[in-house]
Protein backbone atom coordinates (compact mmCIF):
# COMPACT_ATOMS: atom_id res chain seq x y z
CA UNK A 1 0.00 0.00 0.00
CA UNK A 2 1.00 3.32 -0.48
CA UNK A 3 1.38 6.15 1.73
CA UNK A 4 -0.61 8.58 -0.56
CA UNK A 5 -3.19 10.79 1.51
CA UNK A 6 -6.04 11.77 -1.00
CA UNK A 7 -8.65 14.34 -0.62
CA UNK A 8 -12.02 13.68 -2.01
CA UNK A 9 -13.12 17.74 -3.08
CA UNK A 10 -17.07 17.89 -3.07
CA UNK A 11 -18.03 20.86 -5.30
CA UNK A 12 -20.94 22.22 -6.86
CA UNK A 13 -21.00 24.27 -9.88
CA UNK A 14 -17.52 24.05 -10.27
CA UNK A 15 -16.44 25.85 -7.30
CA UNK A 16 -14.96 23.60 -4.04
CA UNK A 17 -17.56 23.06 -0.72
CA UNK A 18 -16.48 25.76 1.83
CA UNK A 19 -15.50 21.89 3.95
CA UNK A 20 -13.52 20.45 1.04
CA UNK A 21 -10.93 23.33 1.50
CA UNK A 22 -10.63 22.24 5.28
CA UNK A 23 -10.61 18.72 4.33
CA UNK A 24 -7.42 19.87 2.43
CA UNK A 25 -5.82 21.62 4.81
CA UNK A 26 -6.30 18.33 7.36
CA UNK A 27 -4.62 15.95 4.24
CA UNK A 28 -1.49 18.40 4.16
CA UNK A 29 -0.98 18.20 8.38
CA UNK A 30 -1.99 14.43 8.02
CA UNK A 31 0.83 14.10 5.02
CA UNK A 32 3.47 15.93 7.22
CA UNK A 33 2.47 13.69 9.96
CA UNK A 34 2.89 10.53 8.52
CA UNK A 35 5.52 11.48 6.08
CA UNK A 36 2.78 10.50 2.71
CA UNK A 37 2.12 12.64 -0.06
CA UNK A 38 -1.42 14.71 -0.16
CA UNK A 39 -3.37 14.60 -3.08
CA UNK A 40 -6.37 15.85 -4.40
CA UNK A 41 -9.53 13.91 -5.98
CA UNK A 42 -12.12 15.21 -7.95
CA UNK A 43 -14.90 13.26 -9.08
CA UNK A 44 -17.36 14.73 -11.82
CA UNK A 45 -18.23 15.89 -15.75
CA UNK A 46 -16.39 18.41 -17.51
CA UNK A 47 -17.77 21.10 -15.17
CA UNK A 48 -15.44 19.84 -12.45
CA UNK A 49 -12.48 20.75 -14.19
CA UNK A 50 -12.45 24.13 -13.18
CA UNK A 51 -11.86 22.56 -9.92
CA UNK A 52 -9.60 20.58 -10.45
CA UNK A 53 -7.53 23.55 -11.79
CA UNK A 54 -7.72 25.48 -8.80
CA UNK A 55 -6.52 22.53 -6.37
CA UNK A 56 -3.53 22.21 -8.69
CA UNK A 57 -2.76 25.54 -7.18
CA UNK A 58 -2.73 23.95 -3.60
CA UNK A 59 0.41 22.24 -2.24
CA UNK A 60 0.03 18.19 -3.57
CA UNK A 61 1.43 15.92 -5.15
CA UNK A 62 -1.10 15.61 -7.75
CA UNK A 63 -4.71 16.07 -8.40
CA UNK A 64 -6.58 13.03 -9.97
CA UNK A 65 -9.48 14.28 -11.99
CA UNK A 66 -11.79 11.29 -12.14
CA UNK A 67 -14.47 12.55 -14.82
CA UNK A 68 -17.53 10.65 -16.68
CA UNK A 69 -20.70 11.19 -18.09
CA UNK A 70 -21.98 8.81 -15.22
CA UNK A 71 -20.52 11.54 -12.77
CA UNK A 72 -21.41 14.78 -14.54
CA UNK A 73 -24.35 14.63 -11.49
CA UNK A 74 -23.84 13.51 -8.12
CA UNK A 75 -25.50 10.33 -7.36
CA UNK A 76 -24.43 7.78 -4.79
CA UNK A 77 -24.21 4.98 -6.96
CA UNK A 78 -21.89 6.87 -9.79
CA UNK A 79 -19.24 8.57 -7.17
CA UNK A 80 -18.97 5.40 -5.32
CA UNK A 81 -18.34 3.24 -7.86
CA UNK A 82 -16.13 5.67 -9.73
CA UNK A 83 -13.54 5.92 -6.53
CA UNK A 84 -13.85 2.80 -5.82
CA UNK A 85 -11.84 1.82 -9.19
CA UNK A 86 -9.65 4.75 -8.31
CA UNK A 87 -8.16 3.31 -4.80
CA UNK A 88 -8.17 -0.01 -6.41
CA UNK A 89 -6.03 1.01 -8.91
CA UNK A 90 -3.57 3.06 -6.98
CA UNK A 91 -4.32 1.95 -2.53
CA UNK A 92 -4.25 5.32 -0.88
CA UNK A 93 -3.53 5.34 2.52
CA UNK A 94 -6.19 7.61 3.83
CA UNK A 95 -8.27 9.08 1.66
CA UNK A 96 -9.86 12.06 3.63
CA UNK A 97 -13.95 14.18 2.91
CA UNK A 98 -15.45 16.68 3.96
CA UNK A 99 -18.30 15.65 6.52
CA UNK A 100 -20.95 16.31 4.27
CA UNK A 101 -25.26 15.31 3.67
CA UNK A 102 -23.29 13.96 0.21
CA UNK A 103 -20.33 12.62 1.61
CA UNK A 104 -22.15 10.64 4.54
CA UNK A 105 -24.56 9.16 1.62
CA UNK A 106 -21.99 7.69 -0.63
CA UNK A 107 -18.90 7.14 1.08
CA UNK A 108 -20.22 4.15 3.59
CA UNK A 109 -21.11 2.43 -0.02
CA UNK A 110 -17.40 2.90 -1.09
CA UNK A 111 -16.60 1.36 2.26
CA UNK A 112 -18.38 -1.70 1.65
CA UNK A 113 -17.24 -1.56 -2.08
CA UNK A 114 -13.56 -1.78 -0.63
CA UNK A 115 -14.31 -3.44 2.56
CA UNK A 116 -12.07 -0.54 3.66
CA UNK A 117 -12.54 0.93 7.69
CA UNK A 118 -14.76 3.88 7.74
CA UNK A 119 -14.04 6.71 10.20
CA UNK A 120 -17.72 8.99 9.71
CA UNK A 121 -17.32 12.28 11.08
CA UNK A 122 -13.47 12.73 12.52
CA UNK A 123 -12.66 15.57 14.44
CA UNK A 124 -9.05 15.23 15.05
CA UNK A 125 -6.15 12.72 14.64
CA UNK A 126 -2.48 11.57 16.23
CA UNK A 127 -0.22 9.11 15.61
CA UNK A 128 0.16 7.03 18.29
CA UNK A 129 2.22 3.26 18.79
CA UNK A 130 2.32 3.55 15.13
CA UNK A 131 -1.57 3.55 14.82
CA UNK A 132 -3.19 6.53 13.15
CA UNK A 133 -6.13 7.41 15.94
CA UNK A 134 -8.81 9.30 15.20
CA UNK A 135 -11.00 10.98 17.61
CA UNK A 136 -15.26 11.36 16.88
CA UNK A 137 -17.67 12.38 18.42
CA UNK A 138 -20.31 9.79 19.69
CA UNK A 139 -23.82 9.85 21.48
CA UNK A 140 -25.13 12.59 20.29
CA UNK A 141 -21.24 14.68 21.73
CA UNK A 142 -22.17 14.04 24.92
CA UNK A 143 -18.74 11.41 24.30
CA UNK A 144 -16.06 11.74 22.74
CA UNK A 145 -14.79 7.98 20.96
CA UNK A 146 -11.12 7.14 19.92
CA UNK A 147 -10.88 4.93 17.05
CA UNK A 148 -8.37 3.07 15.34
CA UNK A 149 -8.26 0.86 11.88
CA UNK A 150 -7.64 -2.67 12.08
CA UNK A 151 -5.89 -4.66 9.15
CA UNK A 152 -4.62 -3.48 5.60
CA UNK A 153 -5.82 -1.37 3.15
CA UNK A 154 -7.09 1.92 2.75
CA UNK A 155 -8.96 4.19 5.58
CA UNK A 156 -11.77 5.81 4.66
CA UNK A 157 -12.32 9.58 6.69
CA UNK A 158 -15.33 12.25 6.75
CA UNK A 159 -14.31 15.38 8.92
CA UNK A 160 -16.90 16.97 10.83
CA UNK A 161 -17.59 21.01 9.38
CA UNK A 162 -14.86 23.78 11.64
CA UNK A 163 -12.74 20.72 12.58
CA UNK A 164 -9.50 21.77 10.79
CA UNK A 165 -9.03 25.80 9.57
CA UNK A 166 -9.40 26.23 6.06
CA UNK A 167 -6.97 29.44 6.34
CA UNK A 168 -4.05 26.91 7.18
CA UNK A 169 -4.58 25.39 3.37
CA UNK A 170 -0.73 25.79 1.52
CA UNK A 171 -0.61 26.94 -1.44
CA UNK A 172 1.93 25.63 -4.57
CA UNK A 173 4.86 27.58 -5.29
CA UNK A 174 4.57 25.75 -8.70
CA UNK A 175 0.96 23.88 -9.80
CA UNK A 176 0.48 20.50 -9.05
CA UNK A 177 0.16 17.87 -12.36
CA UNK A 178 -3.20 17.15 -12.86
CA UNK A 179 -3.89 13.40 -13.50
CA UNK A 180 -7.28 12.66 -15.41
CA UNK A 181 -8.98 9.16 -15.20
CA UNK A 182 -11.94 8.29 -16.95
CA UNK A 183 -14.73 6.17 -15.23
CA UNK A 184 -17.26 4.36 -16.60
CA UNK A 185 -19.38 4.57 -13.37
CA UNK A 186 -23.01 5.01 -13.86
CA UNK A 187 -25.91 7.04 -12.20
CA UNK A 188 -28.09 5.08 -9.60
CA UNK A 189 -30.85 7.96 -9.63
CA UNK A 190 -32.60 10.14 -12.05
CA UNK A 191 -32.38 13.05 -10.28
CA UNK A 192 -35.49 15.54 -10.75
CA UNK A 193 -34.77 18.78 -9.67
CA UNK A 194 -33.66 21.19 -6.20
CA UNK A 195 -36.45 22.40 -3.87
CA UNK A 196 -36.67 24.72 -1.04
CA UNK A 197 -37.73 22.52 1.86
CA UNK A 198 -39.34 25.42 3.72
CA UNK A 199 -41.11 28.73 2.63
CA UNK A 200 -39.01 31.15 4.22
CA UNK A 201 -40.79 34.06 5.54
CA UNK A 202 -39.17 34.18 9.07
CA UNK A 203 -34.89 35.04 8.46
CA UNK A 204 -33.34 34.51 11.78
CA UNK A 205 -29.90 35.07 10.51
CA UNK A 206 -30.69 39.07 11.11
CA UNK A 207 -31.99 38.38 14.27
CA UNK A 208 -30.02 40.36 17.28
CA UNK A 209 -31.58 38.27 20.12
CA UNK A 210 -32.55 35.06 19.66
CA UNK A 211 -34.02 32.15 22.24
CA UNK A 212 -33.74 28.95 20.99
CA UNK A 213 -35.69 26.09 22.51
CA UNK A 214 -35.37 22.13 22.21
CA UNK A 215 -36.06 18.87 23.01
CA UNK A 216 -35.73 19.60 27.10
CA UNK A 217 -38.66 21.84 26.82
CA UNK A 218 -40.83 18.60 27.46
CA UNK A 219 -44.16 19.91 25.72
CA UNK A 220 -45.68 22.41 23.39
CA UNK A 221 -47.34 23.75 26.36
CA UNK A 222 -44.38 24.43 27.95
CA UNK A 223 -43.38 26.85 24.87
CA UNK A 224 -45.50 29.39 26.37
CA UNK A 225 -42.21 30.37 28.94
CA UNK A 226 -40.48 30.29 26.35
CA UNK A 227 -42.22 33.05 24.15
CA UNK A 228 -42.29 35.41 27.39
CA UNK A 229 -38.66 34.85 27.63
CA UNK A 230 -38.52 36.37 23.99
CA UNK A 231 -40.86 38.52 24.07
CA UNK A 232 -39.46 40.29 27.07
CA UNK A 233 -36.01 40.20 25.30
CA UNK A 234 -37.53 41.30 22.07
CA UNK A 235 -35.95 38.08 20.82
CA UNK A 236 -37.13 35.91 17.61
CA UNK A 237 -37.69 32.29 18.54
CA UNK A 238 -35.91 29.52 17.24
CA UNK A 239 -35.55 25.83 17.54
CA UNK A 240 -33.56 22.76 16.96
CA UNK A 241 -34.52 20.02 14.85
CA UNK A 242 -36.57 17.65 17.86
CA UNK A 243 -38.96 20.47 18.38
CA UNK A 244 -39.73 21.36 15.18
CA UNK A 245 -40.23 17.22 13.81
CA UNK A 246 -42.51 17.37 16.62
CA UNK A 247 -44.71 20.03 15.33
CA UNK A 248 -44.48 22.55 17.66
CA UNK A 249 -43.11 25.42 15.65
CA UNK A 250 -42.71 26.27 12.02
CA UNK A 251 -39.67 24.67 10.50
CA UNK A 252 -38.81 28.12 9.00
CA UNK A 253 -37.45 28.37 12.18
CA UNK A 254 -35.00 25.29 12.61
CA UNK A 255 -31.54 26.65 13.18
CA UNK A 256 -28.35 23.87 12.51
CA UNK A 257 -27.31 21.98 9.61
CA UNK A 258 -30.51 21.54 7.89
CA UNK A 259 -32.05 24.99 8.74
CA UNK A 260 -30.64 28.43 9.12
CA UNK A 261 -26.87 29.72 9.69
CA UNK A 262 -27.75 32.85 12.78
CA UNK A 263 -25.36 34.66 14.68
CA UNK A 264 -27.09 37.10 17.05
CA UNK A 265 -25.40 39.15 19.35
CA UNK A 266 -27.11 36.77 22.27
CA UNK A 267 -27.99 33.20 21.86
CA UNK A 268 -30.52 31.75 24.37
CA UNK A 269 -30.28 27.85 24.43
CA UNK A 270 -33.57 26.21 26.17
CA UNK A 271 -33.44 22.62 26.67
CA UNK A 272 -30.80 22.25 23.75
CA UNK A 273 -28.51 19.04 24.17
CA UNK A 274 -26.06 21.07 22.01
CA UNK A 275 -25.59 18.09 19.15
CA UNK A 276 -23.03 19.45 16.17
CA UNK A 277 -25.89 19.60 13.95
CA UNK A 278 -27.41 22.41 16.08
CA UNK A 279 -24.26 23.76 17.17
CA UNK A 280 -23.30 24.79 13.36
CA UNK A 281 -25.78 26.47 12.71
CA UNK A 282 -25.45 29.04 15.83
CA UNK A 283 -21.38 28.86 16.69
CA UNK A 284 -21.08 31.81 15.19
CA UNK A 285 -23.60 33.79 18.18
CA UNK A 286 -21.57 36.46 20.05
CA UNK A 287 -22.89 35.35 23.57
CA UNK A 288 -24.86 31.74 24.43
CA UNK A 289 -26.24 31.41 27.60
CA UNK A 290 -27.26 27.33 27.91
CA UNK A 291 -30.30 26.29 30.53
CA UNK A 292 -30.37 22.84 30.70
CA UNK A 293 -30.95 20.14 33.49
CA UNK A 294 -28.57 17.84 32.13
CA UNK A 295 -25.28 19.07 33.00
CA UNK A 296 -23.37 16.55 31.11
CA UNK A 297 -25.18 18.24 27.57
CA UNK A 298 -22.20 19.64 25.71
CA UNK A 299 -24.10 22.68 24.70
CA UNK A 300 -22.21 23.98 28.24
CA UNK A 301 -18.90 23.51 26.66
CA UNK A 302 -19.70 26.12 23.92
CA UNK A 303 -21.90 28.50 26.19
CA UNK A 304 -20.79 31.68 28.05
CA UNK A 305 -23.02 31.00 30.56
CA UNK A 306 -24.49 28.14 31.61
CA UNK A 307 -27.26 27.31 33.98
CA UNK A 308 -28.02 23.81 35.02
CA UNK A 309 -31.74 23.71 36.44
CA UNK A 310 -35.64 23.09 35.63
CA UNK A 311 -36.89 25.43 32.78
CA UNK A 312 -39.69 25.66 34.84
CA UNK A 313 -38.05 27.47 37.36
CA UNK A 314 -35.35 28.99 35.65
CA UNK A 315 -37.01 30.88 32.56
CA UNK A 316 -40.14 32.57 34.19
CA UNK A 317 -37.07 34.17 36.92
CA UNK A 318 -35.21 34.96 34.16
CA UNK A 319 -38.03 36.33 32.41
CA UNK A 320 -38.71 38.54 35.67
CA UNK A 321 -35.44 39.50 35.68
CA UNK A 322 -34.99 40.57 31.97
CA UNK A 323 -38.47 42.93 32.43
CA UNK A 324 -37.04 44.52 35.58
CA UNK A 325 -33.59 45.31 33.58
CA UNK A 326 -35.26 47.27 30.85
CA UNK A 327 -38.14 48.71 33.12
CA UNK A 328 -34.95 50.38 35.63
CA UNK B 1 -45.19 -4.23 -1.21
CA UNK B 2 -42.76 -6.35 1.25
CA UNK B 3 -40.92 -4.36 3.37
CA UNK B 4 -38.10 -4.72 5.88
CA UNK B 5 -36.77 -2.57 8.73
CA UNK B 6 -34.00 -2.03 10.34
CA UNK B 7 -34.09 -0.77 14.22
CA UNK B 8 -31.29 -0.29 16.55
CA UNK B 9 -31.97 -0.13 20.56
CA UNK B 10 -29.85 2.58 21.83
CA UNK B 11 -29.70 4.36 25.06
CA UNK B 12 -32.24 7.29 26.08
CA UNK B 13 -31.04 10.40 24.85
CA UNK B 14 -32.64 11.98 28.02
CA UNK B 15 -30.41 9.67 30.33
CA UNK B 16 -27.34 10.19 32.08
CA UNK B 17 -24.38 8.41 31.42
CA UNK B 18 -21.18 7.23 32.80
CA UNK B 19 -18.16 5.71 31.10
CA UNK B 20 -17.40 1.68 31.72
CA UNK B 21 -15.04 0.99 34.63
CA UNK B 22 -12.75 -0.58 31.16
CA UNK B 23 -13.27 2.99 29.30
CA UNK B 24 -14.22 1.49 26.22
CA UNK B 25 -17.86 2.35 26.25
CA UNK B 26 -20.71 3.32 28.59
CA UNK B 27 -22.04 1.21 32.43
CA UNK B 28 -25.08 -0.08 30.63
CA UNK B 29 -26.07 -1.08 33.90
CA UNK B 30 -29.95 0.81 34.49
CA UNK B 31 -29.44 2.66 31.31
CA UNK B 32 -32.65 2.93 29.70
CA UNK B 33 -33.00 2.19 26.17
CA UNK B 34 -35.46 2.64 23.61
CA UNK B 35 -35.71 2.22 19.88
CA UNK B 36 -33.66 4.88 17.92
CA UNK B 37 -35.22 7.90 16.96
CA UNK B 38 -35.21 7.98 13.61
CA UNK B 39 -35.93 4.43 13.39
CA UNK B 40 -39.26 5.16 14.41
CA UNK B 41 -39.66 7.22 11.85
CA UNK B 42 -38.45 4.67 9.27
CA UNK B 43 -40.87 2.10 10.99
CA UNK B 44 -43.80 4.45 10.57
CA UNK B 45 -43.27 4.89 6.83
CA UNK B 46 -43.11 1.60 6.20
CA UNK B 47 -46.46 0.65 8.16
CA UNK B 48 -47.81 3.60 5.73
CA UNK B 49 -46.35 1.98 2.55
CA UNK B 50 -47.63 -1.51 3.86
CA UNK B 51 -51.21 0.17 3.94
CA UNK B 52 -51.48 1.31 1.05
CA UNK B 53 -50.37 -1.07 -0.77
CA UNK B 54 -52.08 -4.35 1.06
CA UNK B 55 -47.96 -5.23 2.15
CA UNK B 56 -46.12 -6.47 5.23
CA UNK B 57 -43.51 -4.71 7.72
CA UNK B 58 -40.77 -7.05 8.81
CA UNK B 59 -38.70 -5.59 11.33
CA UNK B 60 -35.01 -6.95 12.07
CA UNK B 61 -32.48 -5.65 14.52
CA UNK B 62 -29.07 -6.76 15.77
CA UNK B 63 -27.96 -6.38 19.43
CA UNK B 64 -27.99 -8.32 22.77
CA UNK B 65 -30.73 -9.87 24.43
CA UNK B 66 -32.64 -6.55 25.51
CA UNK B 67 -33.40 -5.45 21.72
CA UNK B 68 -35.84 -8.07 22.31
CA UNK B 69 -37.93 -5.32 24.03
CA UNK B 70 -37.64 -2.63 21.10
CA UNK B 71 -38.68 -5.74 18.59
CA UNK B 72 -41.96 -5.88 20.43
CA UNK B 73 -42.80 -2.27 20.75
CA UNK B 74 -42.59 -2.34 16.70
CA UNK B 75 -44.46 -5.72 16.30
CA UNK B 76 -47.04 -3.92 18.36
CA UNK B 77 -47.49 -0.53 16.53
CA UNK B 78 -47.50 -3.12 13.20
CA UNK B 79 -44.98 -4.79 12.03
CA UNK B 80 -45.93 -8.66 11.20
CA UNK B 81 -42.85 -10.32 12.87
CA UNK B 82 -39.60 -9.48 14.14
CA UNK B 83 -36.09 -10.86 13.19
CA UNK B 84 -33.37 -10.72 15.83
CA UNK B 85 -29.87 -11.04 15.52
CA UNK B 86 -28.60 -11.55 18.95
CA UNK B 87 -26.08 -14.54 18.56
CA UNK B 88 -22.75 -13.50 20.11
CA UNK B 89 -21.13 -13.65 16.75
CA UNK B 90 -22.95 -11.03 15.65
CA UNK B 91 -22.59 -8.12 18.62
CA UNK B 92 -19.58 -5.46 18.77
CA UNK B 93 -19.51 -4.90 15.17
CA UNK B 94 -18.84 -1.52 12.89
CA UNK B 95 -21.08 -0.58 10.34
CA UNK B 96 -19.26 -2.87 8.05
CA UNK B 97 -19.85 -5.77 10.13
CA UNK B 98 -23.19 -5.19 11.17
CA UNK B 99 -24.63 -4.08 8.15
CA UNK B 100 -23.33 -7.29 6.31
CA UNK B 101 -25.34 -9.52 8.76
CA UNK B 102 -28.54 -7.58 8.42
CA UNK B 103 -27.99 -7.88 4.54
CA UNK B 104 -27.78 -11.73 4.92
CA UNK B 105 -30.78 -11.87 7.05
CA UNK B 106 -32.72 -9.80 4.79
CA UNK B 107 -31.26 -11.51 1.25
CA UNK B 108 -33.02 -14.54 2.12
CA UNK B 109 -36.63 -13.27 1.74
CA UNK B 110 -37.81 -10.89 -1.31
CA UNK B 111 -38.23 -7.58 0.12
CA UNK B 112 -39.36 -4.24 -2.12
CA UNK B 113 -38.00 -1.70 0.17
CA UNK B 114 -35.20 -1.99 3.46
CA UNK B 115 -36.17 1.21 5.42
CA UNK B 116 -33.31 2.68 8.29
CA UNK B 117 -33.35 5.33 10.61
CA UNK B 118 -30.49 7.39 9.01
CA UNK B 119 -28.49 7.57 11.72
CA UNK B 120 -28.23 5.91 15.20
CA UNK B 121 -28.17 8.28 18.15
CA UNK B 122 -25.14 6.28 19.88
CA UNK B 123 -22.43 5.52 17.43
CA UNK B 124 -24.10 7.91 14.91
CA UNK B 125 -22.21 6.16 11.67
CA UNK B 126 -25.22 7.07 9.35
CA UNK B 127 -23.93 4.24 7.44
CA UNK B 128 -25.24 0.89 8.23
CA UNK B 129 -28.02 1.57 5.34
CA UNK B 130 -25.87 2.60 3.35
CA UNK B 131 -23.93 -0.63 3.32
CA UNK B 132 -27.03 -2.79 3.37
CA UNK B 133 -27.54 -1.57 0.23
CA UNK B 134 -24.07 -2.08 -1.19
CA UNK B 135 -24.68 -5.74 0.39
CA UNK B 136 -27.32 -6.60 -1.29
CA UNK B 137 -26.54 -4.34 -4.81
CA UNK B 138 -29.33 -2.16 -4.47
CA UNK B 139 -29.90 1.62 -4.98
CA UNK B 140 -29.74 3.89 -1.98
CA UNK B 141 -31.32 7.20 -0.76
CA UNK B 142 -30.19 8.99 2.87
CA UNK B 143 -31.79 11.49 4.57
CA UNK B 144 -35.21 10.99 2.88
CA UNK B 145 -38.02 13.19 4.04
CA UNK B 146 -40.65 11.90 1.11
CA UNK B 147 -41.59 8.72 -0.54
CA UNK B 148 -44.01 8.23 -3.34
CA UNK B 149 -44.42 5.04 -5.20
CA UNK B 150 -44.14 5.17 -9.00
CA UNK B 151 -45.02 2.92 -11.39
CA UNK B 152 -46.84 0.16 -9.53
CA UNK B 153 -44.16 -0.09 -7.01
CA UNK B 154 -41.26 -0.02 -10.24
CA UNK B 155 -39.59 2.97 -8.62
CA UNK B 156 -40.14 5.65 -5.86
CA UNK B 157 -39.93 9.72 -6.26
CA UNK B 158 -37.67 10.45 -2.91
CA UNK B 159 -37.54 13.30 -1.45
CA UNK B 160 -33.68 14.26 0.09
CA UNK B 161 -32.55 16.56 2.64
CA UNK B 162 -29.39 18.65 1.37
CA UNK B 163 -27.52 21.12 3.39
CA UNK B 164 -28.93 24.74 3.81
CA UNK B 165 -32.86 23.96 3.66
CA UNK B 166 -32.78 22.76 0.01
CA UNK B 167 -34.43 19.30 -0.95
CA UNK B 168 -33.27 16.96 -3.84
CA UNK B 169 -36.27 15.39 -5.91
CA UNK B 170 -35.23 11.86 -7.41
CA UNK B 171 -36.66 8.88 -9.04
CA UNK B 172 -35.31 5.46 -7.51
CA UNK B 173 -35.77 1.81 -8.86
CA UNK B 174 -36.47 -0.77 -6.43
CA UNK B 175 -35.84 -2.73 -4.44
CA UNK B 176 -33.82 -0.04 -2.62
CA UNK B 177 -32.93 1.23 0.65
CA UNK B 178 -34.15 4.32 2.23
CA UNK B 179 -32.95 5.88 5.26
CA UNK B 180 -35.26 7.96 6.63
CA UNK B 181 -34.92 11.29 8.40
CA UNK B 182 -36.82 12.14 11.71
CA UNK B 183 -39.99 14.14 10.89
CA UNK B 184 -40.97 12.85 7.56
CA UNK B 185 -44.01 11.86 9.48
CA UNK B 186 -45.77 11.40 13.05
CA UNK B 187 -45.07 8.24 14.27
CA UNK B 188 -47.88 6.30 16.16
CA UNK B 189 -48.25 4.84 19.47
CA UNK B 190 -49.35 1.28 20.20
CA UNK B 191 -53.31 0.28 21.06
CA UNK B 192 -53.40 -2.19 23.86
CA UNK B 193 -55.04 -4.49 20.91
CA UNK B 194 -51.15 -3.96 19.07
CA UNK B 195 -49.97 -5.01 22.60
CA UNK B 196 -51.67 -8.15 23.14
CA UNK B 197 -51.14 -8.97 19.27
CA UNK B 198 -47.32 -8.51 19.63
CA UNK B 199 -47.59 -11.20 22.02
CA UNK B 200 -47.78 -13.51 19.91
CA UNK B 201 -45.58 -12.77 17.20
CA UNK B 202 -43.19 -14.49 16.16
CA UNK B 203 -39.14 -13.25 16.56
CA UNK B 204 -36.62 -15.40 14.94
CA UNK B 205 -33.33 -15.61 15.91
CA UNK B 206 -31.04 -17.24 13.27
CA UNK B 207 -27.32 -17.43 13.78
CA UNK B 208 -24.31 -16.59 11.29
CA UNK B 209 -24.55 -20.07 9.62
CA UNK B 210 -28.04 -20.09 9.17
CA UNK B 211 -27.33 -16.79 7.27
CA UNK B 212 -24.52 -18.37 5.27
CA UNK B 213 -22.20 -16.32 7.35
CA UNK B 214 -18.68 -17.79 8.36
CA UNK B 215 -16.58 -17.43 11.48
CA UNK B 216 -15.02 -13.77 11.31
CA UNK B 217 -17.51 -12.23 8.50
CA UNK B 218 -19.58 -11.09 11.53
CA UNK B 219 -19.62 -8.70 14.68
CA UNK B 220 -16.08 -7.58 16.42
CA UNK B 221 -13.79 -10.38 14.64
CA UNK B 222 -14.92 -8.85 11.39
CA UNK B 223 -14.96 -4.90 12.03
CA UNK B 224 -12.72 -2.90 10.57
CA UNK B 225 -12.50 0.22 13.07
CA UNK B 226 -11.52 -0.57 16.46
CA UNK B 227 -13.34 1.85 19.19
CA UNK B 228 -10.33 2.11 21.52
CA UNK B 229 -12.14 4.32 24.38
CA UNK B 230 -14.71 6.69 25.33
CA UNK B 231 -14.66 10.02 27.23
CA UNK B 232 -16.08 12.87 28.21
CA UNK B 233 -14.89 15.91 26.23
CA UNK B 234 -12.74 18.12 27.44
CA UNK B 235 -15.18 21.09 27.69
CA UNK B 236 -12.16 23.77 27.33
CA UNK B 237 -13.14 27.26 29.27
CA UNK B 238 -16.77 26.51 28.60
CA UNK B 239 -19.63 28.20 30.44
CA UNK B 240 -19.50 30.35 33.22
CA UNK B 241 -21.92 28.17 35.31
CA UNK B 242 -24.62 29.69 37.73
CA UNK B 243 -25.63 28.22 41.02
CA UNK B 244 -28.42 29.21 43.34
CA UNK B 245 -32.06 29.71 43.70
CA UNK B 246 -33.84 30.73 40.01
CA UNK B 247 -34.36 34.40 41.10
CA UNK B 248 -30.67 34.62 42.23
CA UNK B 249 -29.15 32.93 39.44
CA UNK B 250 -32.08 34.92 36.65
CA UNK B 251 -30.28 38.49 38.61
CA UNK B 252 -26.88 37.52 38.27
CA UNK B 253 -27.00 36.48 35.02
CA UNK B 254 -28.89 39.73 33.55
CA UNK B 255 -26.35 41.61 35.60
CA UNK B 256 -23.35 39.73 34.37
CA UNK B 257 -25.23 40.23 30.37
CA UNK B 258 -25.53 43.95 30.92
CA UNK B 259 -21.93 44.42 32.59
CA UNK B 260 -19.61 41.88 31.21
CA UNK B 261 -21.45 40.59 27.82
CA UNK B 262 -23.34 44.15 27.24
CA UNK B 263 -25.37 42.70 24.98
CA UNK B 264 -28.86 43.63 27.19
Amino acid sequence: MGNAIWIVLEHRQGKPHRMALEAVAAGQELARVTGGTAEAVVVGGAEARAVADQAAGWQLGAVRFVAGEGVAHYTPGGYAGALAEAVEADRPAVVLFPHTYQSVEYVPRLAQALGAALVPEAVSFEQRDGRLVWRRPVLGGKLVAEVAARGEGPVLVTLQSGAFAADQLAAAAEPAPILEQSTTAAADREVLGVEEAAEQQVDLSQAPVIVAVGRGVGKQENLVLVRELAEALGAEIGASRPVIDSGWLERERQIGSSGQTVAPRLYVALGISGAIQHVVGMKGSQVVVAINKDPGAPIFAIADYGVVGDLHEVVPALTAAVREAKAG
Amino acid sequence: MRIAVCVKQVPDTEARLRVRKDGQWIDEEDLPFVINENDEYALEEALRLAEATGGEVVVFSLGPERVREALRKALAVGAARAVHLKDEAFLGGDALATGRALAAAIRGESFDLVLTGSQSDDAGYGATGTIIAGELGWPHAWLVMGVELEDGGKSVKVTREMESGLNELSRIGLPAVLQIQAGINHPRYASLKGIMQAKKKEIASPGPAELGLEAGQTGAAASRLELLNVAFPESGEGAQMLEGEPAAIAAELVARLQREAKVL
